[in-house]
């Protein structure tokens, strides 16, 4: 490791070569300002077009002002990060980006969370002297994702995010000048475009250009409604993240507290998604299980290695890229739509309640899931298994909406019996979590024998494609392990052409899994911060008193009561799927 | 499933253009450029096909095909109508007779008439400089162009 030496505002610094004067400025305490950079640390994720030129310092000897977030470090430096001239430079380098930017900031969503607004207060700007005409485009609403590109300032975070990450590409920087914008092809609504509603480009935009469609007014007008019973479901990765929006630590559990928030909020039974997820495993580690003992009994017609399918951007994402593998993913649904299939029969029937006046709303680290319960698949006549779905954003600002004090809140227990869950279904919220869970269950179905342990650490990790063996009494399990869509797609080309070695691969869409999911409170690019959920998520599991979905009592009582077997003809009716053809095929006329 | 139609002819076209530039997406600039020159225009579904054969996105397409002006996504008007906006036409006046263009046809750069008869284009210096403000139609050049002659340069056309 080479070592360059160079003194930043009179401080020395000592840094690997290579470096670039942004972090070498970081290692001192000096914070420069930026705007279109950004960084998730050890994730390899990566922004740093030099764009945006927010970041400018000088260096002694040099004509021009250089991007600190672009320029690498030399030995005998001298940098100075807060001269007259860069000072001078930095504020009219905002004027300009501020002066095609709408004043929207009182009615805009990112209001009090975007970067752009916190820059320009840090900065001091207090008026923009260069005002003359701005350029406007469409506002285009998807099920899932708003894009109002007024407020673009053409960072490119999100294209980096869909093309270099997700390898969507369903946005692009498109014309140029003033009327430069980040887009889908033609302009097109993203809704026609080959979006999987990931919303890892939600995510990383500093402004209020792409947000979340905010569903939160439905569920306030349904919980007002007489008539109806509204029940909440809430996913494992929302509890090791909301404490955030209430300054509390990443990694703190607010599972407790959470559960009092909604209650308070005026749900009628506050129940969890954790209790979905460990049916999924009863329904997927079944199919594992099927699939893999017809394959040991010479069957070769069976699709091995079988693919998780409870990410429904995950779903959107070979639908529209690999539709010739489409019977390849298990036909399980989400936890999100098990949850709701099971809410608007089996527990609509113990109420004695029409499906009708029953609203189930979820509670999300996620934006696909908005998507995912419109589907058609997931309606009975007309009427959605699940009605709305919330990101924990969205959970947050209701909560702050409704004058709760969170932190001081009391904690609780969820309702029965969709209120209860065991280990396995709470590390769903992270990568590893799904297949980790399903092995626990799919070993002791197989060898009809208790586990000897129930951590895998082989499976966990932050790794953007993992392998594992697991051994099953002799049988050698081989998983294989993928977030971020790009990661999936090199092991989905495997399975395309037959040269995959795993029988059973799991993938999330976003990077880290749901921890990272597009609804989640804003890292700002700390990736310390998912591995402070992701640790939360572990802990949760570690203090649960079952730790194995197929030992949950009420997802026994309600396979005895309702299902009866696992892949039965109610479960396969109820909780499973089926995929289609999405993408877009040039047909000879 | 989005399906696109185009006729197998203009399909293999395009694929022996993609291959002629081994199918690189480097080259993405080069295949656009011969796909014009064949077809008069880039069309989506003429994106579309490029994107898959490269292996890029067809957003990442159309975000090289609307950032450089001399790709159209409109067919060229029967008599195509450019206006130099290089340098000794851009000071001699060639930005008042292009707006005196646009609004005579009532079209933007890059567009056509809806009678498909005139499109609009700009381009960098075309070498005549002493005639400057140049503007051609077709093959023939006209310069020393002031707004006022516009709408007579249009008529000459109106009965061909
Ligand atoms: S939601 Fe995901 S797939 Fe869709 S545009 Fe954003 S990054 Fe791309
Ligand atoms: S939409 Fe947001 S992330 Fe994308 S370029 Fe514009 S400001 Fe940046
Ligand atoms: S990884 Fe989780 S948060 Fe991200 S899209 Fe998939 S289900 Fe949603
Ligand atoms: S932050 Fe360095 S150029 Fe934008
Ligand atoms: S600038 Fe127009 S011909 Fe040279």
């Amino acid at each position: 490791m080479e070592l360059v030496k160079l003194t930043i505002d009179k401080k020395s610094v000592e840094v690997e070569k290579g470096t670039s004067i942004l972090n070498a400025a970081r290692k001192v305490g000096i914070e420069i300002p930026t705007l279109c950079y950004f960084n998730l640390e050890g994730m390899n994720i990566e922004n740093k077009p030099g764009g945006c030129r927010i970041c400018v310092v000088e260096v002694q000897g040099r004509r021009n002002l250089a991007p600190a977030c672009a320029t690498e470090v030399t030995e005998g430096m001298v940098v100075k990060t807060n001269s007259t001239r860069v000072l001078n430079a930095r504020r009219t380098v905002m004027e300009l980006i501020l002066s095609d930017h709408p004043f929207d900031c009182l009615v805009c969503p990112k209001s009090g969370n975007c970067e752009l607004q916190s820059l320009a207060h840090r900065l001091g700007i207090r008026d923009i002297p260069y005002q003359g005409e701005q350029s406007t485009y469409r506002k285009d609403t998807s099920p899932s994702i708003i894009r109002d590109v007024d407020k673009c300032i053409l960072c490119r975070r999100c294209e980096m995010m869909c093309n270099d990450i997700q390898t969507v590409g369903a946005l692009s920087a498109i014309n140029r000048g003033f009327m430069a914008v980040v887009a889908p092809a033609f302009e097109m609504n993203l809704e026609k475009s080959p979006c999987t509603y990931c919303g890892q480009c939600v995510a990383v935009c500093p402004t209020g250009a792409l947000t979340e469609v905010d569903n939160t007014r439905q569920v306030i007008s349904a919980l007002a409604d007489p008539t109806k019973t509204v029940i909440v479901q809430t996913a494992p990765a929302v509890r090791a993240a909301l404490g955030e929006e209430f300054g509390l630590e990443p990694g703190s559990l607010v599972t407790g507290k959470m559960v009092s928030a909604l209650r308070e909020l005026g749900f009628d039974y506050v129940f969890d998604t954790d209790f979905a997820a460990d049916l999924t495993i009863m329904e997927e580690g079944s199919e594992l299980l099927d699939r893999l003992t017809r394959y040991l009994s010479g069957d070769r017609n069976v699709r091995l290695p079988i693919l998780t399918s409870c990410c429904p951007a995950w779903v959107n994402f070979f639908e529209h890229n690999f539709p010739e593998l489409k019977d390849v993913p298990s036909t399980a649904r989400s936890p999100q739509q098990m949850f709701g299939s099971i809410a608007k029969t089996y527990f609509a029937k113990k109420l004695g309640i029409d499906r009708n006046n029953l609203v189930v709303v979820s509670i999300m680290p996620c934006l696909a899931k908005k998507y995912e319960c419109q589907r058609s698949e997931f309606l009975t006549d007309g009427n959605p298994d699940v009605d709305f779905s919330l990101s924990t954003r969205e959970l947050a600002n209701f909560i702050k909406l409704a004058n709760i004090d969170f932190n001081s809140l009391p904690e609780s227990d969820f309702d029965r019996p969709l209120g209860e869950s065991t280990g396995a279904a709470v590390i769903f919220g992270t990568t590893g979590g799904v297949i980790e869970a399903a092995v626990r269950t799919a070993y002791e179905l197989y060898t009809k024998k208790p586990l000897p342990r129930v951590d895998f650490e082989e499976l966990r990790g932050l790794e953007g494609v993992r392998a594992a063996t697991v051994n099953f009494d002799g049988l050698e399990l081989r998983i294989g392990i993928a977030h971020g869509l790009g990661n999936a797609r090199q092991l989905l080309e495997e399975v395309r052409d037959g040269k995959s070695q795993y029988h059973a691969i799991e993938i999330m869409a976003c990077p880290g899994g749901c921890i990272g999911g597009g609804g989640q409170p804003l890292h700002h690019g700390d990736a310390s911060i998912l591995k402070a959920r992701q640790k939360a998520l572990y802990e949760e599991d570690r203090n649960k008193a079952l730790r194995k979905s197929h030992e949950n009592p009420y997802i026994i009582q309600l396979y005895e009561e309702f299902l009866g077997q696992p892949l039965s003809e109610m479960s396969h009716h109820l909780l499973h799927t089926q995929y289609f053809d999405k993408s877009t095929q040039i047909v000879i006329e | 499933m989005a399906v696109i139609k185009l006729p197998e002819s203009k399909v293999q076209q395009l694929k022996n253009i993609c291959k002629s530039f081994n199918n690189d997406k480097g080259e993405l600039i080069n295949v656009l450029h011969k796909a014009q020159e064949i077809f008069g225009y880039l069309p989506a579904e003429v994106q579309e096909v490029v994107a898959k054969e490269l292996n890029v996105s067809v957003a990442h397409v159309y975000g090289i095909v609307s950032f450089y002006s001399f790709f159209s996504m409109v067919p060229k008007g029967k008599f195509s109508i450019s206006i130099c906006l290089g340098t000794a036409c851009y000071v001699r006046g060639a930005e008042k007779v292009l707006d005196e263009f646009r609004k005579q046809l009532n079209i933007q750069v890059g567009e056509s008439t809806p009678d498909g008869r005139f499109s609009l284009s700009c381009l960098r210096c075309v070498g005549a400089c002493g005639l400057a403000p140049v503007v051609m139609i077709g093959e023939k050049v006209y310069g020393r162009v002031a707004p006022e002659d516009v709408k007579g340069i249009i008529n000459e056309y109106a009965n061909l």
